[in-house]
């Protein structure tokens, strides 16, 4: 057999169902005293600090980092739970999300010992927020063909380019970012790009918002004009950026995330029908209640792995190929079953009010994290075609 | 696609790849490969896996046997292996004693009905029987006055219409008329159709999981081997996407397999989880059946539409299974009203049981 592609039935260890309730709890007491509204995932206060400063006083971030580093050395399971937890709850989670996922993991691996004192209890702290600077003008699919410049100079390096679509670079206290510190070479067009952390709100940095077709505004344009940064400040390996920035986003792909962003319309959808839903209203919600139950057991298959140390590559990215095409059409769906509730329906502003808004944050969410098409290529790589 | 290091899927691999390989198969026109695989399987104690010794059965675990049934469906055999496991499993429920030989379910759809009259007969009629006129007992779950009992009959007793399924299998219509069983003993309490249709949805599910892994395989490894325009159409993108897609739908269809098995192995009782489970993988494995086969199809082009290729005994077969023990159609409502009657705040909940 050619492929060999796993997905092992794992379950959540009970350790995890005393942590679900404990989310539970902590957000049902955040809703009640305001904090945020669960039925509002297009609020304009997305980015709430004290709620983040909660949360890493619970201890649910950086969670299975060690714990010299103000981590838990808890499991990704647990971690999962709580992602999933936040994620069903719409709770703010913009301020602290991606520097729990992403950039942690690289700093750990990446950084000298004495950033990674300095920043990563920060970060389990929930006192820091960080950004992603891969994406530039010309380059998004094809990373390689970044061109923002980091040429050296005494101590350090200087920074001129700009990248774009950058998420949450308005409210970031650092980016983890690619630059190019040399050309590509005629046999390797991905040599020459090196990865940094860049300290925001500094001289030689401008953040210009750019707005979205949901109304809301969350990514930038991130322009550098002879930006510092000093030369502890470069993560891993000069001109050897590639392979740190790929295995980075395994870490992007397979979690709950990649399918639960428009799944608030379906617990809508079931409030509106009522106990006693018509049969096309019941076969509807079965068919997405069983696609989302399976791609829930993927990734959790996939958080399993991760656990034990593999690197599923090919696995994360057929669960972020499923997900995000289901989480993007799952608005529409919904919108067809929806026109069958009754006028009645003591929810059906808050259903269709957030209709409105899944649908228009349903085009970006096979685009971000990497498109499907790209996706794709990984996959049929690791089935041996290219 | 496990290496597997379970024994019994090892020695019923062995035994597929020995007797069963789909083209030999697939060019023997006598159907005369039949009975050498069936007796080979009867001698490893395959076909009465779940049934436990004292009842005339190998006593394999639940999990081993879903394991072999995916297996059985990378092989995509067309012996009533996985009838006659469920058989065994359903007499073994009330403690009857299987016979030898092959077997198959009734009713094998929720919708039909067998009941029990007073002087102890059986009556109805169950459609879709998978294998009904090959078989020689039938396991049957009956409604009777006091509650739901669990009879072997002989398949002699019954009037069957035979028919053929999307795959060419059989699939046979069996009526009871005022038919005598050989054996008939209550049901345990607790016990109903709906568990039973469940266990066979997850039969099915299992085995339409294994023909798409099968699919992938035979797909991948044609387009590394035509050639057009000059190139192996595995160079293609379009090509690689949508071998990518059918990658995501076999994995799906995997995934969804073996989490219900998983969970009907390790149950106490059919709870609302284990129901989620195993109507979600129905629904979900038909589904991949659909989307994946016509890819698998697409990727073949021609010669995969023809009776000389192996293709359509995995294609046709996972689109006919998606018809056995309740479609995907009719799990959707059930799951919809189940949900719904859960209520909106408990959909989450259930979702993250486990
Ligand atoms: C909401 C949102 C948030 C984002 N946040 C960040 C962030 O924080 N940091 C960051 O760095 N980036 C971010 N991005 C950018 C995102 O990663 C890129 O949009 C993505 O990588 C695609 O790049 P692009 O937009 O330049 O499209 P392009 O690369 O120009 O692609 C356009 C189309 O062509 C297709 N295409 C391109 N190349 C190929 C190929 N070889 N084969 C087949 N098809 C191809 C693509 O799949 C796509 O459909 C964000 C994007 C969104 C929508």
């Amino acid at each position: 057999m050619t492929a060999a592609l796993r997905f092992d039935p794992i379950r959540l260890p009970e350790k995890c169902e005393q942590l679900r309730k404990e989310v539970r709890a902590f957000l049902a007491e955040e809703i009640a005293a305001g904090t945020f509204d669960p039925h509002k995932p297009n609020r304009e206060d997305t980015d709430v600090p004290e709620f983040s400063r909660k949360v890493g006083a619970k201890g649910w971030l950086g969670m299975t980092w060690p714990k010299k580093y103000g981590g838990q050395e808890r499991s990704f399971l647990e971690r999962y739970v709580v992602t999933e937890e936040m994620r069903v709850a719409n709770a703010p989670t913009r301020r602290f999300f991606v520097a729990d996922r992403q950039s942690g993991p690289v700093l750990l691996k990446y950084a000298p010992e004495h950033i990674k004192m300095d920043i990563l209890p920060r970060i389990c702290r929930g006192e820091i927020c960080f950004a992603i600077g891969m994406s530039e003008p010309n380059s998004g699919s094809d990373l390689f063909a970044a061109k923002t410049r980091a040429t050296k100079t005494d101590g350090g390096y200087l920074i001129n380019g700009t990248k774009i679509w950058t998420s949450s670079a308005h409210i970031a206290d650092y980016m983890i970012a690619i630059f190019r510190t040399s050309p590509p070479t005629k046999e390797n067009r991905r040599h020459g790009l090196t990865q940094f952390l860049v300290k925001m709100k500094q001289p030689g940095i401008k953040v210009n918002p750019i707005g979205q077709i949901t109304g809301q505004y969350e990514f930038n344009e991130v322009v550098f004009t002879d930006h510092f940064i000093p030369d502890d400040h470069v993560l891993g390996e000069v001109d050897g950026a590639w392979k740190q920035a790929t295995s980075e986003l395994a870490y992007e792909r397979s979690g709950p995330e990649r399918f639960l962003e428009t799944y608030y319309v379906l617990t809508e959808l079931v409030r509106a029908v009522g106990p006693n839903p018509d049969t096309r209203s019941a076969e509807g919600i079965g068919r997405l209640v069983a696609q989302l139950h399976t791609m829930r057991r993927m990734s959790v298959s996939v958080a399993g792995m991760l656990q034990a140390g593999k690197e599923p590559v090919v696995e994360a990215s057929i669960v972020k190929d499923i997900g995000t095409v289901w989480e993007q059409q799952l608005p529409h769906r919904v919108r067809d079953l929806a026109a069958f509730v009754e006028e009645t329906a003591t929810n059906r502003e808050t259903l269709e009010r957030q209709l409105d808004f899944a649908i228009k944050t349903a085009p970006k969410l096979t685009i971000q994290g990497g498109t499907t098409e790209v996706l794709r290529g990984i996959i049929a790589r690791g089935l041996g075609l290219r | 696609m496990a290496e597997s290091d379970n024994i019994v899927v090892e020695t019923a691999e062995k035994i597929f790849a020995d007797l069963g390989d789909p083209q030999t198969i697939n060019n023997d026109k006598k159907n005369s490969w039949q009975a050498p695989l069936w007796q080979a399987l009867s001698e490893a104690g395959l076909p009465l896996s779940w049934v436990p010794d004292d009842l005339g059965g190998s006593g394999a675990s639940l999990a081993d046997g879903f394991a072999l049934l995916n297996a059985a469906g990378r092989f995509a055999v067309a012996v009533p292996l996985a009838e006659t496991m469920l058989a065994g499993w359903l007499l073994a429920q009330a403690k009857v004693t299987s016979p030898e030989g092959e077997m198959t379910v009734l009713p094998a759809s929720p919708k039909d009905r067998i009941t029990l009259d007073a002087d102890g007969s059986l009556s109805g009629r169950a459609r879709g029987v998978p294998f009904a006129k090959t078989t020689r007992h039938f396991a049957v779950l009956a409604h009777g006055k006091d509650g739901v009992s669990i009879a072997l009959v002989d398949a002699a007793k019954a009037r069957i219409e035979s028919g053929l399924n999307v795959g060419y299998d059989h699939s046979d219509t069996v009526t009871l008329d005022k038919v005598q069983p050989v054996t008939l003993r209550a049901a345990p309490k607790g016990f109903d159709q709906t568990m039973m249709m469940l266990m066979g949805g997850v039969a099915r599910s299992l085995q339409i999981a294994g023909a798409l892994e099968s699919m992938l395989d035979i797909s991948v490894r044609y387009s590394n081997e035509r050639v057009a325009f000059e190139k192996k159409i595995s160079k293609f993108q379009a090509v690689q996407h949508n071998l990518a897609r059918l990658a995501g739908e076999s994995a799906a269809a995997l995934a969804a397999a073996t989490s219900a098995a998983d969970a009907i192995a390790n149950a106490t009782s059919f709870d609302d989880e284990v129901y989620l489970e195993a109507a979600s993988a129905k629904i979900r494995c038909a589904e991949a059946a659909e989307k994946g086969g016509a890819i698998a199809h697409q990727v073949h082009g021609a010669i995969g539409f023809t009776m000389e290729h192996i293709l359509h005994r995995y294609s046709l077969r996972a689109l006919a299974w998606r018809d056995d023990f309740g479609s995907e159609s009719h799990w959707a409502v059930e799951l919809g009203k189940l949900v719904a009657s859960r209520g909106a705040d408990e959909l989450w909940p259930l979702v993250a049981s486990r």
